[in-house]
C-alpha cells in the first residue's frame, strides 16, 4: 500500500493523506518523497483541482525522517558521499519547493494552487519541514500534539528547509530557542510562536475551505521588498542579534557541538541571498555535518540505537511482562520517585515504608510533582488525580498482594535489604519478580535473600527518578530470561531507556564515573589549577565537572563508597584520593548538602565559584598542564572502564555502553558515548595515547587487551560488534 | 642597499567628543583630512607631484569614510591630482600601519615621499558601522571564540593580575599627564586648529580630557563589559573556552580607564634623505624599525608584548635602551602588561598622557602617537623611542624613531 493516498473531492479539493502502512507514526522515506511528490504534479497539472490538502491518516501528523535514508544517500554515492548527500538534499528541497511556488509563475506570482497541511497531531522534523513548504498550516486543537524541528538534539540540524524557512518566516531572534534548542510546542504555542497559522477542531474542512477561498499564496521572501525579520546579518539590529547568537551558541555548547554551528551558519549565510540560494547553502550546511563523525555518532547512540534499546533490542524472547501492579519497597526520594512515574505509566502502585507518615510522605512527592505539571499546563487534573489515585501509600505487607513487580528501594544495606526481601517474599505470588534498586551493592549477593534467584534482578534508577532517562538493568549470576523481559517491560512502559548487564562491582555506569571524579580529585592533589579541571571537563562535553559532581553527590557517599570498596578489595584497593576524600569529609566540606564543598555556596544554596581553601592545602601549581592533557586523563579513564566492562562481559553490547554513558552520567554526547569517541579517535591513537598516559600518570590508563587487538587489526569497536547485534 | 626613510613634518587635530555634542561633530571626515593634507603642504612648502602617494589609515570605511577617502582627500585638498591616495585599515594600528608601508616604501625605493595619516570620526562614523565577519559570522566568530575588545580586556586583567585599582590609578596617572603637557604646550609644535571654511576656529584643544579625574570618580563607575560578558550573550564563557585554567573574568574596565571614543585625524610626512635634500628640508628623526605580528585573537589586545619581542630580536636592541615608549592606551590593561612583561619604567611611556585621557580616534591614532613621541624627543632632547599599539582581531604594531 501507498504512503500516500490522494481523492479529490467534487469541489476540487485534493486531500492527500499521510498514512504508513505498519506503523503507529508516519516516517518519511524515499518512497514517501516521491509519492508525495507523484501526488503534487497531479494537482497542479489537473485542471480540475482547484488546490490540495495534505494531511495524516493517523492522529499525528508525521514522526520525522527515517535517518537510514541520509545513511543510504552517503552508501550509493560510493567514493562520493558528500556529493551523494548533497544532491539527495537538494532534491528534497527542488520537491518542497515545488509545493510552495505551486505553479506560480516565477516574475509574477501569478497562477499557482493553494495548498495546506492539515496536522491533526504532532508534527515533527520533516513532518514539520512539509508543512512549512505549504501555504498555510492547520493544526487540530490538540493539547498532546508535539509541534517543532527537534533535529539538533540528535546531532543534526533540520535539513529540509525547515532551518531556512523558520529563520526567514520569524527571524533570527525568535526561530533560536525553535531550531537551536529543538523546542517542541502544542499546536496553540506553535501559533504563538509563529511556527503555525491556525488551531482549529477540524483541520481538513479548515484548511479545505481555505483553499477554496482564493487565498494569497505567495511566501514573503517569493515577493519584492522582502526583509529578513528582525534584521540581516549586516543590518545594524541583526548585526548585534548574529554577534550575540554566535557567542551563546558558543558559551552554551562550549564549542562541542558542530551541528549547531553550522546550523547557525546555514542562518547567517542564507540570510544574505535569495531564497533558493539560501536553500543550497543549507543543503551545503547539511551535509557539512552529515560528513562529521560527531553527528554520526551522535544519530546512532542518541536516536537509532536508543530507539532500538527501547523497543527490545536485548530483551529475551519471552511472553508480554507488562506490568500491572508494582510494590515499592521504601518511600524515600527513590522510592517516591519509582512510584511517581509507574503511576503515570498507569501500573497500580503499593508504596510502603515503616511508618505511613514516611510512606505518605512519598506519596506527596508525586502529588507535588503532578500539581506542578498541572500549573504548567502539562497535566491536566483529570489525568492528576487518577495518577494519584493509583498510589497506595501504606506500611502493610498485605497490600502488595497480586503485585507481579516489586521494586526494593530501602536503605543501602544487605542486611536491610535482605530482611525486607524475605518479607515481601512471604506476601506475594510465585510469579512475582522482585527486583532491587542499588547502585553499588552486588546483585547476586542480595539474590541470596530470595529462594528464586531466578526471579530475583537489580534495576538501578538515577536520580532523580522522574526526570533521568537511564534505568541500568543487572543480571544477577541467577537471574533467569523471564525476570530480564519483565524489567525491560516496566522500563519501557515508564518511558525510559534501559541497558542490561552483568553483575560486578560498580556494574557499568559507576564503574565509570567513579573514576572520573577520582581523576579529577588525584589532579587538585596534584596541584592542577581546579578551574582548568573542571573548565576542561566541560570543554571535552561533561554536563558537570569532576569536582562539581563530588559537590552534588557528596562527600560522605564518596567516604562510604571508598570504605566499603577497601573492605572489599582488601590489598588491590587504590587509595590516592582517600587523604583529599577524608580531609574534605573531616572539614565538613560535604558538597551541596552542606553549602561547602569544592565550591563555595550563599545561604540559598546557590554555588559560587571555587572554594579557595582548597589552595592552602593543594597549592596550584606553577607549571599547569595542557588542556588536552586534562580532557584526555578525564574521557579516557571513563572510556578505558567501558572497554574493560566489555572485556569483562558486564557489558553485552557495545550500544549499551555508549547509550547508557550519553543517557546515565551525561558522558560527553557529542561523542556518541565512550566507544565510539574510541573509534572517532581511532584505536591506533588510543593506543598511543593510554601508552602515554601509563607512563606519566599510572597503570589506571594501562591499555586494555581489547583495544590493542583492535589497534593490530585497524579495527573498531562498531566495526566488530555492531554488525553482529545489528542482525538481531 | 636600501633607502633610510626619514620624518619630516607630524601634524595632528586636536581630538574632539566622538558624540552629537562634540566639538568637531559638524566636520565631515574628509573635510579633517583635507586640513591635515593642507597642513603638510603649507607647512613643507610642497608643490606639484611633492609626493608619490597619501597613504590614509581609517577603520571604519563606509559611508562618508567610504568610497577610499584617501582619494576622495587628496582631492579636495590643495594637493596635486597627480598624487592618487591609498585607503587602509589595520584596526588601531592604521594610522601607524599608515606611516610604516609609506617608510618601507622609500626604503624599497617606489618613490622618494609620502604623505601618511589616517582619520576617524567616530562620532559620525559609529564603530562597527562596517560590520565584521569575525564577530558575525558564526563560522568564524565561534572557530576563533571572538569576544569584543573591552573583554579581551577584561581577560588581560585577569590573567595577568591587573586590579581595578591598578587599572584606575593608571587612568588617573594618564589625565594628570595629559592636562600638565597641555598647560605646558607641549603639544603645539603638532597641533593643527580644526577651521571652518570661512577660516573661523572650532576646536583647538583636546577637549576630551577630565581635569582632576581622581581614585574616587572613577571608582563610582560601573564595569563597562560585565553585563555582555556575564549575562547576555554571555561572552565570559565563550573567553573561558580560550583560558580555561581561569575560573571567571575580572571585570575591571569602564568609560574612565579605557581609550575615549573620539574624532581626530593626524598626518605625517616621509621622505628619503635626498628628498629632504632637494626640498630643503631638514629630517627629524629616522624611521629606524617598523613591524607587524599577529597574536591571539580573543584576549585580542596582548600585541604590544610580541610586537616589541619581535623588534628586540631583530634589532637587537633592548627595552632598557629606549628614552621613550608610546604604548597605545586602548585599555589600562594593554600598557600595564607591557610594563609588566618588560619591566618598563612608567616615567618613560606615556609622558604625555594617551588615548585614556585623550581618545582613541582608531584610524589616526597611530599616526598621532608617533608625533607625539617625535616631539617630546626633541623636547627632552634624547635619541630612541618606539610607538605601538594593540590592534583588533590578535595583531600588534610598532615604529622605532631614532633622533638625527
Amino acid at each position: 500500500m501507498a504512503d500516500f493516498t490522494m481523492k479529490t473531492g467534487d469541489d476540487g479539493v485534493a486531500i492527500i493523506t499521510w498514512d504508513v502502512e505498519g506503523k503507529s507514526m508516519n516516517v518519511a522515506n524515499e518512497q514517501a518523497f516521491m509519492e508525495l511528490d507523484g501526488c503534487i504534479d497531479e494537482v497542479l497539472s489537473n485542471d480540475a483541482i482547484k488546490g490540495a490538502v495534505i494531511t495524516s491518516g493517523k492522529d499525528t501528523f508525521a514522526g520525522g525522517m527515517d535517518l537510514n535514508v541520509l545513511a543510504r544517500m552517503k552508501e550509493d554515492a560510493g567514493d562520493e558521499p558528500a556529493q551523494g548527500l548533497f544532491d539527495g538534499i537538494m532534491k528534497i528541497h527542488q520537491m518542497l519547493r515545488k509545493i510552495e511556488r505551486a505553479g506560480m509563475e516565477a516574475r509574477t506570482n501569478k497562477g499557482g494552487k493553494p495548498i495546506a497541511a492539515a496536522l491533526p497531531g504532532t508534527a515533527v522534523g520533516i513532518g514539520l519541514e512539509i508543512p512549512l513548504a505549504c501555504h498555510r498550516i492547520f493544526a487540530a486543537d490538540n493539547p498532546k500534539a508535539k509541534i517543532g524541528l527537534p533535529e539538533i538534539m540528535v546531532g543534526i540540524f533540520p535539513g529540509a528547509g525547515g532551518t531556512t524557512r523558520l529563520a526567514w518566516k520569524l527571524g533570527a531572534m525568535a526561530a533560536s530557542p525553535l531550531l537551536l534548542q529543538g523546542k517542541l510546542n502544542d499546536p496553540k504555542k506553535a501559533k504563538a510562536a509563529g511556527v503555525i497559522d491556525e488551531v482549529v477542531d477540524d483541520p481538513v474542512a479548515a484548511a479545505r475551505e481555505w483553499v477554496l477561498s482564493e487565498p494569497k499564496i505567495v511566501k514573503p521572501w517569493d515577493e519584492k521588498g522582502y526583509k529578513f525579520p528582525g534584521g540581516a546579518p549586516y543590518h545594524p539590529a541583526g548585526f548585534m542579534t548574529f554577534v550575540g547568537a554566535s557567542a551563546m551558541v558558543n558559551a552554551n555548547t562550549n564549542g562541542v557541538y558542530p551541528a549547531a554551528k553550522a546550523l547557525l551558519s546555514a542562518v547567517y549565510e542564507g540570510a544574505m541571498v535569495p531564497f533558493d540560494t539560501a536553500l543550497k547553502i543549507e543543503a551545503r550546511w547539511f551535509t557539512n555535518i552529515l560528513m562529521n563523525p560527531s553527528s554520526s555518532a551522535m544519530i546512532r547512540s542518541l536516536f537509532l540505537n536508543k530507539e532500538a534499546l527501547e523497543k527490545g533490542a536485548v530483551r529475551p524472547d519471552v511472553p508480554d511482562q507488562k506490568v500491572k501492579k508494582v510494590g515499592v519497597m521504601g518511600a524515600g526520594m527513590m522510592g517516591a520517585g519509582i512510584a511517581l512515574v509507574s503511576a503515570m505509566a498507569g501500573i497500580e502502585v503499593v508504596l510502603i515504608d515503616q511508618a505511613q507518615e514516611s510512606a505518605d510522605k512519598g506519596k506527596q512527592y508525586a502529588a507535588d510533582f503532578y500539581a506542578k505539571g498541572v500549573s504548567r499546563g502539562k497535566l491536566t487534573q483529570e489525568k492528576m488525580d487518577g495518577h494519584l489515585s493509583r498510589i497506595t501509600a501504606t506500611t502493610d505487607y498485605e497490600a502488595l498482594k497480586g503485585a507481579d513487580l516489586i521494586v526494593e528501594a530501602v536503605f543501602e544495606d544487605v542486611g536491610v535489604k535482605a530482611e525486607v526481601t524475605k518479607n515481601v517474599l512471604k506476601v506475594v505470588g510465585d510469579d512475582c519478580i522482585f527486583a532491587t534498586n542499588t547502585s553499588t551493592l552486588p546483585i547476586t549477593e542480595l539474590a541470596k535473600a530470595s529462594d528464586k534467584p531466578d526471579q530475583f534482578i537489580g534495576i538501578h534508577f538515577f536520580s532523580p527518578v522522574e526526570k533521568m532517562m537511564l534505568v541500568e538493568i543487572i543480571k544477577g549470576q541467577e537471574t533467569g530470561d523471564r525476570a530480564v523481559a519483565k524489567a525491560l517491560d516496566y522500563v519501557r512502559q515508564i518511558k525510559k531507556t534501559p541497558i542490561v548487564v552483568n553483575d560486578a562491582r560498580f556494574f557499568y555506569a559507576n564503574r565509570c564515573i567513579i573514576p572520573y571524579i577520582n581523576e579529577g580529585m588525584r589532579m587538585v592533589q596534584e596541584g592542577v589549577a581546579p578551574a582548568l579541571i573542571e573548565n576542561a571537563a566541560k570543554l571535552v562535553g561533561m554536563p558537570l565537572g569532576p569536582l562539581q559532581l563530588v559537590d552534588e553527590t557528596s562527600i560522605d557517599l564518596g567516604v562510604k563508597i571508598a570504605k566499603a570498596t577497601k573492605e572489599a578489595m582488601g590489598a588491590d584497593y587504590d587509595e590516592a584520593v582517600d587523604e583529599i576524600l577524608f580531609w574534605m569529609f573531616e572539614e565538613g566540606r560535604l558538597g551541596r548538602k552542606s553549602n561547602a564543598g569544592f565550591y563555595e555556596y550563599d545561604e540559598k544554596g546557590k554555588r559560587q565559584g571555587l572554594w579557595e581553601g582548597l589552595a592552602a592545602r593543594y597549592p596550584v601549581a606553577d607549571e599547569q598542564p595542557d588542556l588536552i592533557d586534562v580532557q584526555h586523563r578525564l574521557l579516557m579513564i571513563q572510556s578505558l572502564e567501558a572497554v574493560r566492562a566489555l572485556e569483562e562481559d558486564v557489558l553485552m553490547d557495545i550500544r549499551e555502553g555508549d547509550v547508557g554513558a550519553i543517557l546515565g552520567w551525561g558522558f560527553a554526547p557529542w561523542s556518541g558515548g565512550p566507544l565510539s569517541w574510541l573509534d572517532m579517535i581511532s584505536a591506533a591513537y588510543a593506543v598511543e595515547r593510554t601508552g602515554d598516559l601509563t607512563s606519566r600518570f599510572g597503570e589506571r590508563f594501562e591499555t586494555p587487551a581489547l583495544l590493542k587487538d583492535l589497534a593490530a587489526n585497524n579495527d573498531s569497536f562498531y566495526g566488530r560488534y555492531q554488525p553482529a547485534v545489528a542482525a538481531e | 642597499m636600501t633607502t633610510d626613510a626619514y620624518i619630516y613634518d607630524a601634524v595632528r587635530s586636536p581630538r574632539g567628543k566622538g558624540r552629537k555634542d562634540g566639538a568637531l561633530h559638524e566636520v565631515t571626515s574628509a573635510r579633517l583630512s583635507i586640513q591635515m593634507l593642507n597642513a603638510i603642504k603649507e607647512r613643507n612648502g610642497l608643490d606639484g607631484h611633492a609626493v608619490e602617494d597619501v597613504i590614509w589609515g581609517n577603520v571604519t570605511q563606509v559611508m562618508e569614510q567610504g568610497g577610499c577617502l584617501a582619494r576622495t582627500a587628496v582631492l579636495g585638498s590643495d594637493l596635486d591630482e597627480s598624487i592618487p591616495g591609498l585607503s587602509i585599515n589595520r584596526f588601531c594600528a592604521s594610522g601607524m600601519e599608515a606611516v610604516n608601508l609609506a617608510a618601507n616604501q622609500v626604503r624599497g625605493g617606489a618613490g622618494d615621499a609620502y604623505i601618511a595619516g589616517g582619520v576617524e570620526m567616530m562620532g559620525r562614523v559609529p564603530m562597527g558601522a562596517d560590520g565584521a565577519a569575525i564577530a558575525a559570522d558564526p563560522s568564524l566568530a565561534m572557530e576563533q571564540y571572538f569576544v569584543p575588545q573591552g573583554i579581551g580586556a577584561d581577560i588581560i586583567a585577569t590573567e595577568y593580575g591587573f586590579s581595578r585599582d591598578d587599572a584606575d590609578a593608571f587612568a588617573v596617572e594618564s589625565q594628570r599627564r595629559a592636562a600638565q603637557a597641555w598647560d605646558e604646550n607641549r603639544f603645539e609644535k603638532s597641533i593643527v586648529t580644526v577651521r571652518d571654511q570661512n577660516g573661523l576656529p572650532i576646536l583647538d584643544n583636546d577637549e576630551y580630557i577630565r581635569r582632576g579625574t581622581d581614585m574616587q570618580s572613577l571608582g563610582a563607575l560601573k564595569a563597562a563589559f560585565k553585563e555582555q560578558g556575564e549575562v547576555m550573550p554571555g561572552f565570559d564563557k565563550v573567553a573561558l573556552i580560550k583560558y580555561p585554567h581561569l575560573e571567571k573574568v575580572n571585570h575591571i574596565h569602564h568609560a574612565g580607564n579605557s581609550s575615549g571614543i573620539v574624532d581626530g585625524s593626524a598626518a605625517v610626512l616621509i621622505g628619503s634623505k635626498e628628498y629632504g635634500e632637494r626640498m630643503g628640508l631638514k629630517p627629524r628623526a629616522r624611521i629606524k624599525y617598523n613591524a607587524k605580528i599577529g597574536s591571539d585573537p580573543t584576549i585580542n589586545l596582548t600585541g604590544p608584548v610580541p610586537v616589541t619581542e619581535k623588534m628586540m630580536a631583530e634589532t637587537g636592541l633592548k627595552v632598557s635602551d629606549f628614552d621613550l615608549f608610546e604604548v597605545n592606551e586602548a585599555f589600562s590593561s594593554v600598557v600595564l602588561r607591557f610594563m609588566q612583561a618588560f619591566d618598563a619604567d612608567h616615567d618613560k611611556i606615556n609622558v604625555n598622557g594617551g588615548a585614556i585621557a585623550m581618545g582613541h580616534p582608531l584610524g589616526a591614532t597611530g599616526a598621532i602617537i608617533i608625533g607625539t613621541l617625535l616631539d617630546e624627543l626633541e623636547r627632552q632632547d634624547k635619541e630612541l623611542g618606539m610607538a605601538t599599539l594593540c590592534v583588533a582581531s590578535g595583531m600588534g604594531a610598532a615604529t622605532v624613531l631614532e633622533r638625527v
